[in-house]
This record gives structure tokens, C-alpha cells and sequence, in this order.
């Protein structure tokens, strides 16, 4: 099975060489860089690090830098798709539990979710999430833990039939809504989340952001 | 004898809204000339510049015209559709400029997949290398 790992990553030169070697070391060989447009030295810290590294000329967006990845991991024969994080978040020790259902069959998509373990976690971003687990819910009937976990796992036949429109950050609540739609298999599965000081000041805009975000998909849903 | 009283009744405002819309009905008439409107959206800017011409000129239209739609002011009504085609026009860019989007998304998307690259570089050596950097 070729198991392809997909990497966004905006201006994360400091942190993407130490988490592709991360993924390396533990025997994974396919890690795709998406460089999303970044000023800094990401691009070539990913090739250094010896990822695939992609690079969008213009900076388009998380999900469009996501989808950039997995049309690549598609065109490339990949069997499993790996969406990871950037910026040290994700922890590799829990790719195995994430990788596992999918690899056996038994769910098309797997979901990291922070808050099947007890966790600590600010206050705002934990109520911020949690708000948009109702939003999720309300709107999609999905009925998820963690909607915007950013750790997933798919097999191919999910990366292809999943449909990654928006280009910013409604990529997430799309892709369980598309979840839904295409009638995927899912499974959520228990993740730790590393806050570091670096990834607290990073790529998260809190609760602006997600009234940004929620807006948007609300305005999606007018225009589509 | 009626065509002499509007000449002779025509205030600046009047030709200067005439000399905008000839100037912008131009311009449309120039893009379609250039293909970039087609013919659907020549005859749209048409009728639009026609009618402010029209109004223009014969004033009185809008109140017969507010009249007949209820509207007690005949100003009001000028400025009602006003705000509706500008409203309509809005909607359209918008949608132009969603699907501008998404094309350079594809575009972005297509050269960095035909560009991508890969060094073969065993992962063991750069561990080696990363913690002599270490020390």
C-alpha cells in the first residue's frame, strides 16, 4: 500500500525540516510538501529535509495547498492520503491509530480528535472548536467531536470523491460535509495535539477567525 | 413645435448625463468590437444607456412611469432601480471573480505539481547531520 502524507505549510520554515524527518524516521517515504506561496525558506527546507515539495506560485490557501497535495498523491498511485500538520501539532506516534481503520477496510476516513482524551487546552480556543462542532452539526448532521482537527486519513476512493472548493480555511467543515454527502465511511480516533509556544502564535486567528469562517460558509450556502 | 420647446428647455445636467451615456455606450459598443462583451451583453448596456438618454431627455417618462408604479416621487423611482441594476451588477462580479479565483487555484495547483521536486536524500544521513549540528 503507498501511503502519501500531505503537508500544508505557510511560512513554517522553522518547523516543517523537523517534522518531515519526524515522518521520515519513522519509515514513512512519501511526504508531500505543499509550500503555499510562503516568503520564507520553506520550500527549500522541505527539499532539503527530503520531502516532495510543491510549491504554489501565489498563496491560495490552506485547503487549495491540501488539495494541490492529494491531486499529486492521486496522480502518483497513492493508495492511503495523510493529511498532517505543519507546524509540529500532529504527533506521528499517532499515525499508526489513524492509519489502521483505513488500511484495513473498514472506514473510508479517519478524524483526528482532541477531544475524545482528556485534554488541556485555552479556554477560548477550546470554546471556539466547540462552537463549531455545533455549527458542523447543525449544518451537516454530522455529528463529530472535533470537526476542525486538521489530522486526517483517507484511502483513495475518499480523496477522490471528496470535493475541496474553498480555497481558505471553510475547508474543514467542507470536507465532513462532503463526508456526509458522498456517504464515506468515518471514524473518529482519539489524537494528542501539541501546543507549542510556536504553533500557539501560529496559522490560528481564534475566534476571528472562525466567525470569518462561519460566515463564509453561510455565504457558500446563498450563492452555490 | 413640441421637439423646439425640449431644446430650447435642456439644462446642463440634462446634456451632460447624454454626453456620459453616447461615451459609455462607446465603450461598449468598442468591447464587443474588440470581443471581449458578447452580443447578449452589448444589447444589455444598450438598452441601459437608450433608456438614460430617453429619460434624459424626456423627463416627464419618469412620472408617468412613478405614477404607474406607486411611487409618489419620481426621483424615488430613478433611484430604486438605480440601486436594483447596481445590485444585480455586484452579484455578477462577484461571480465573475469566484470563477477567476478558482481558475488561478487550477492554474497555481498545475504548475506546482509539474514542478515538483524531490531529492533523494536518506533520511538517516540527515539525522546524522542534524545532530552533529547539535553538538
Amino acid at each position: 500500500m503507498k501511503i502519501f502524507i500531505v503537508i500544508a505549510a505557510y511560512n513554517e520554515g522553522k518547523s516543517i525540516s523537523k517534522v518531515v524527518l519526524g515522518l521520515r524516521r519513522a519509515g514513512y517515504e512519501n511526504i508531500v510538501v505543499v509550500d503555499d506561496g510562503s516568503r520564507d525558506d520553506t520550500f527549500d527546507s522541505a527539499i532539503r529535509s527530503g520531502a516532495i515539495a510543491l510549491r504554489h506560485v501565489i498563496n491560495r490557501g490552506q485547503g487549495a495547498a491540501l488539495k494541490t497535495g492529494m491531486e499529486y498523491a492521486l496522480r502518483n498511485g497513492a493508495d492511503i492520503i495523510v493529511h498532517f500538520d505543519a507546524d509540529g501539532q500532529h504527533r506521528v506516534e499517532d499515525l499508526d491509530a489513524m492509519i489502521n481503520p483505513v488500511k484495513s477496510g473498514k472506514v473510508d476516513i479517519t478524524l483526528g480528535s482532541r477531544f475524545l482524551r482528556p485534554v488541556k487546552m485555552p479556554f477560548f480556543r477550546r470554546l471556539t472548536l466547540k462552537i463549531a462542532v455545533l455549527v458542523v452539526w447543525f449544518f451537516y448532521g454530522a455529528r463529530m467531536t472535533d470537526a476542525h482537527n486538521g489530522f486526517r486519513v483517507m484511502n483513495r476512493k475518499a480523496a477522490e470523491s471528496i470535493e475541496i472548493t474553498s480555497d481558505r480555511m471553510e475547508h474543514a467543515s467542507q470536507i465532513v460535509e462532503e463526508v456526509r454527502k458522498k456517504n464515506l465511511r468515518f471514524k473518529e480516533i482519539p489524537v494528542t495535539i501539541v501546543y507549542t509556544d510556536y504553533s500557539m502564535q501560529h496559522g490560528h486567528g481564534g475566534i476571528l477567525q472562525a466567525f470569518k469562517v462561519f460566515f463564509k460558509m453561510m455565504f457558500r450556502r446563498l450563492i452555490d | 413645435m413640441v421637439m423646439n420647446n425640449i431644446f430650447a428647455n435642456i439644462t446642463l445636467i440634462q446634456v451632460l448625463i447624454m454626453i456620459f451615456a453616447l461615451f459609455a455606450w462607446s465603450r461598449a459598443i468598442l468591447r464587443l468590437k474588440s470581443k471581449n462583451i458578447g452580443l447578449g451583453e452589448l444589447l444589455f448596456w444598450s438598452i441601459i444607456w437608450i433608456a438614460v438618454i430617453v429619460v434624459a431627455l424626456f423627463p416627464e417618462i419618469i412620472s408617468n412611469l412613478s405614477e404607474i408604479a406607486g411611487v409618489g416621487r419620481a426621483v424615488d423611482l430613478v433611484v430604486y432601480v438605480s440601486i436594483i441594476v447596481l445590485f444585480y451588477l455586484i452579484f455578477r462580479l462577484y461571480v465573475i471573480i469566484d470563477s477567476k479565483n478558482r481558475e488561478m487555484t487550477t492554474l497555481v495547483r498545475e504548475l506546482a505539481i509539474r514542478d515538483a521536486k524531490h531529492k533523494d536524500i536518506s533520511a538517516s544521513k540527515i539525522g546524522k547531520r542534524n545532530i552533529r549540528r547539535k553538538k
